[in-house]
Formats: structure tokens, C-alpha cells, sequence
């Protein structure tokens, strides 16, 4: 590939340095592509600073599960090279049922991991509340899926980042990207600093050359690819002081695939996790239409008494932060990964939802994989850009 | 002299005049206030209940700002 770049030319351009494409970029490199990445801003600074950073097999549909279960026993493979500051911690996730029909729904579950490979186990509703005591009273039990784990996601992608750059890959920060294709990324303001003080070439200065570019840049990746079917998707996190011991695995609702899957306006759910240090991270809300990154009070006053009434424990902790992210969600909840069938050169790596730290690795395994003519591990036809080209046939 | 106040830090009798707020006590006491999360031991610092940093576990209830709150007799403070 790299013999029919012109000189000076990139093989890969990956535009956006989240998980995503950091992942990505990872894995080109690794393979000997030659890589460029390119963001505006910093390495993990957009949805995968503002994540939870739960590495979670969700079961929402078989090509959900397959690419998140993917991508999480690659996260487990890594584990061991995972610095400290990427806090790794395999707590396990538990799906809390609070009646007897959701007790129904962890039964399913059950069934449906067990049949799959991953390690479950059904919890009554003695043994949820000896796990975790501080859930309220009269819970009627949950699912404890073992191998889910949480992470640190800056330090992750930062991770990632750093093995790619030492596998050669350039990274090029404080570039605004205007717009992608034909084999080119043309910057808004060229680069910063001197990044290419030696190119006397204007063009050179305004362009990045490289046969193939990944658009990674998550909820914002319409505006490089117009016509991808991708909504900003808004979410709300607090972070409290730090309680040792309060909480010990990552706590989602059963009502939580309700929340993820309205379509009304905006959704709140309980979901919770603990941190290393024992903070507790609260979550979660789900927003359409929202531009701003302003905190949304109302939204964030009825996430938390959601939380409390699960975790009444959380009334009197003290809050020390809030913040709001945008999650880039796709029409069938499944992300875009490969060609996009507009542009020869552009290939999308967005859509993930809230999934896309655990997904990031399973994305740059099968994006390269189709690249580099290898048989991916899992069937990639459900996540192909092409699949929403063809609905629109049809419509 | 106020009437003397004693209270516990960490398990040890400490005796101030009344009035006296529980970060005064606890350095009276010869301790930090709290650990950082790198392990550094933490004190007062601003002394107006805005930096966080003389947080201290008061009868139980963690992450009290010992600088706002005043001594009580027979007050339980801890700093691990």
C-alpha cells in the first residue's frame, strides 16, 4: 500500500483522537501502515473524557453483543500492558431487577450470556443486598455478569495513543479539520506550531494526503461526512467525594435498556459505578436535541433522585463535579464501521453510542481487518456505513 | 480562659477552649487533616470552608470541613 503513496503522503489519516480512533490508530501501526492523526483538540478530550468508562458485553442485539464481547475480551488481553492510571478494575456489572417482572428480564439475560460464554450468575434478593448493602430494601435480585470491568477512559486512549506514535504514527493536535475526501483532509487554519515549517508549500500547509481517512469523530462526524445518520445523543455524570467501600460493582437498572432505547425527548436511569479512589460515579440521562454542553439542572435533579431511590445512601454524599458529554447514536443503535459509499478514500469508525470505549478496540480490529484484507474475528455486515445506504432504498 | 471543650482525635483526648473550631483541634493535635489521593497528608488552608482540604470524618459523617464546624464535648473526629 504505502509503494503507491506519493512522497510525503500518509497511508492513513485518522481524523478525531478519542478512544476511537486512537484504537485505531493503534492498531494501523501496529500493522506497519503509516499513520497521521489529526484533532483539534486533545487525545480523549471529547465523549471519551466525559464516558464512564464501563467495559460492559451488552446483549441488546446479537451484533451489539458480538462486537462488545469482542472488544471487551480484547480490553482483557491488553490488561496486563494497562498502566496504573488507566485503573482497570474488573468489579463486574450488576443489573439490579427491583420487582418480580424485572426479575423475569435477569432471568433472560442469564440465559441468553450463559448460551454465549459469559460468566453470569443470578443473585436473589439476599445476596444482592449482601454484595451491595447500600442498595435499598426489598430489591428482588439481579444479574452479576462477571468479567465487565471499568476504566479510567483519558488515560486509555492516551495509552493508545502513545503505542501508536511509538509504532510510527504522527500525531498532529490544534488542527480544526474542514473537510475529508478524495484522498485528502484539508485543515481550517493549517497546522499550529511547526509541525511543517520545513514545506514551503501552502497546499501542503492546508492538506494531508493519505489514501485511505478514517472519520472518527464521534458525535460531530456528519459534519465531515454529510449524509451519515448521526445524532448527538447528550448525557449527564456526577462525580462525588470519595466513600470507600459504599459501592462495589458497576449497578445498572433493568429499566436502563428503557432509558437507552426512548425515543422521547430526554431519559434518566440508575447506573453507578465505583472508582478506585471511592468515588462513586453517577449516571445516567439521555437527551436528543440538546446542542449546548451546559448542565441541564432538571434533567441533572431527576437523575439524581433516581439514583437515590436505588441507592438512598447517596442522598447526603457530596458531589464534587458534573459534567455533560454528547454520544453519537445512530438510527439502529449500532455503530458505522468501514466504507463509506460516497467516497473511495473515507471510512467511518462513529456511532457508538455509549459504547464506544468498550467498542473501541473490537472497531479497530475489524476496520483494519477489512483494510488489510483479513478475515475479521466477528461478522462485520451489521455495523458496514452501506447498511444505512440501502435502507434509504428502500424507504 | 472559655470553658475547656474535649473532644477525641483519633481515639486520643484533645481539650481546646470553647469555641474553638475542629481544624484548630486537630492541629493542636499534631495531625493531617486528611490524606490526598497520591498519599499526601492535607490540611487547612484557606480557613473559610472553600478549598476542601481540612475535610475530616466528624461522629462518623465523612468529609466534614473541620474549619466551618465548632468542638462539642465528647465530638468523635478521625482523619484516616
Amino acid at each position: 500500500m504505502s509503494s503507491a503513496a506519493s512522497s510525503g503522503a500518509y497511508d492513513v489519516a485518522v481524523v478525531g483522537a478519542g478512544i476511537v480512533g486512537a484504537a485505531c490508530a493503534c492498531e494501523f501501526a501496529r500493522r506497519g501502515l503509516r499513520v497521521v492523526v489529526v484533532d483539534t483538540e486533545v487525545v480523549g478530550g471529547g465523549a471519551t473524557a466525559a464516558g464512564m468508562g464501563h467495559i460492559v458485553a451488552m446483549d441488546d442485539s446479537e451484533a451489539q453483543f458480538a462486537l462488545t464481547r469482542y472488544s471487551q475480551q480484547l480490553w482483557q488481553e491488553l490488561r496486563a500492558e494497562l498502566p496504573e492510571d488507566v485503573e482497570y478494575e474488573q468489579c463486574g456489572t450488576i443489573w439490579v431487577a427491583a420487582d418480580e417482572q424485572e426479575m423475569a428480564e435477569v432471568w433472560r439475560k442469564w440465559d441468553y450470556y450463559r448460551e454465549r460464554g459469559v460468566p453470569v450468575e443470578v443473585l436473589d434478593g439476599q445476596s444482592l443486598k449482601r454484595l451491595e448493602p447500600n442498595l435499598r430494601d426489598g430489591m428482588a435480585g439481579g444479574l452479576l455478569v462477571k468479567e465487565d470491568a471499568v476504566l479510567y477512559p483519558p488515560c486509555a486512549a492516551r495509552f493508545l495513543m502513545d503505542r501508536a506514535q511509538k509504532n510510527g504514527a504522527t500525531l498532529r493536535l490544534g488542527a480544526s479539520v474542514a473537510e475529508i475526501g478524495q484522498g485528502r483532509v484539508r485543515l481550517a487554519d493549517g497546522l499550529k506550531g511547526d509541525a511543517l515549517k520545513d514545506d514551503a508549500l501552502e497546499i501542503a500547509r492546508l492538506e494531508i494526503s493519505a489514501q485511505i481517512i478514517v472519520n472518527a469523530t464521534g458525535a460531530g462526524a456528519a459534519d465531515l461526512t454529510p449524509g451519515i445518520e448521526i445524532k448527538k445523543r447528550k448525557g449527564h455524570l456526577v462525580i462525588t467525594d470519595r466513600y470507600p467501600g459504599f459501592l462495589r460493582h458497576q449497578l445498572v437498572e433493568l429499566g436502563y435498556l428503557k432509558s437507552a432505547h426512548s425515543v422521547s425527548s430526554y431519559s434518566v436511569a440508575f447506573n453507578v459505578q465505583p472508582r478506585p479512589t471511592g468515588q462513586v460515579l453517577i449516571g445516567s440521562s439521555r437527551q436528543y436535541g440538546a446542542e449546548h454542553k451546559e448542565v441541564d439542572h432538571g434533567i441533572l435533579m431527576r437523575m439524581l433522585q433516581r439514583a437515590r431511590q436505588y441507592m438512598p445512601g447517596l442522598g447526603p454524599k457530596s458531589a464534587l463535579r458534573t459534567w455533560t458529554g454528547f454520544r453519537a447514536a445512530t438510527p439502529d443503535k449500532l455503530p458505522l464501521i468501514g466504507p463509506w459509499p460516497g467516497d473511495k478514500s473515507v471510512f467511518l469508525a462513529t456511532g457508538h453510542e455509549g459504547l464506544g470505549i468498550t467498542a473501541s478496540l473490537g472497531t479497530a480490529r475489524i476496520l483494519v481487518d477489512q483494510i488489510t484484507g483479513v478475515r475479521p474475528a466477528i461478522p462485520i455486515e451489521p455495523y458496514l456505513p452501506s447498511r444505512a445506504a440501502k435502507e434509504h432504498v428502500h424507504a | 480562659m472559655l470553658s475547656p471543650v474535649t473532644l477525641m482525635v483519633n481515639g486520643s483526648p484533645v481539650a481546646v477552649p470553647a469555641g474553638t473550631t475542629v481544624a484548630v483541634a486537630v492541629v493542636a493535635a499534631g495531625q493531617a487533616c486528611r490524606t490526598s489521593v497520591s498519599g499526601e497528608p492535607r490540611g487547612p488552608l484557606c480557613g473559610m470552608g472553600t478549598c476542601f482540604e481540612c475535610r475530616v470524618a466528624i461522629n462518623g459523617k465523612p468529609h466534614c470541613r473541620s474549619c466551618q464546624i465548632l468542638c462539642e464535648p465528647g465530638m468523635e473526629v478521625r482523619t484516616d
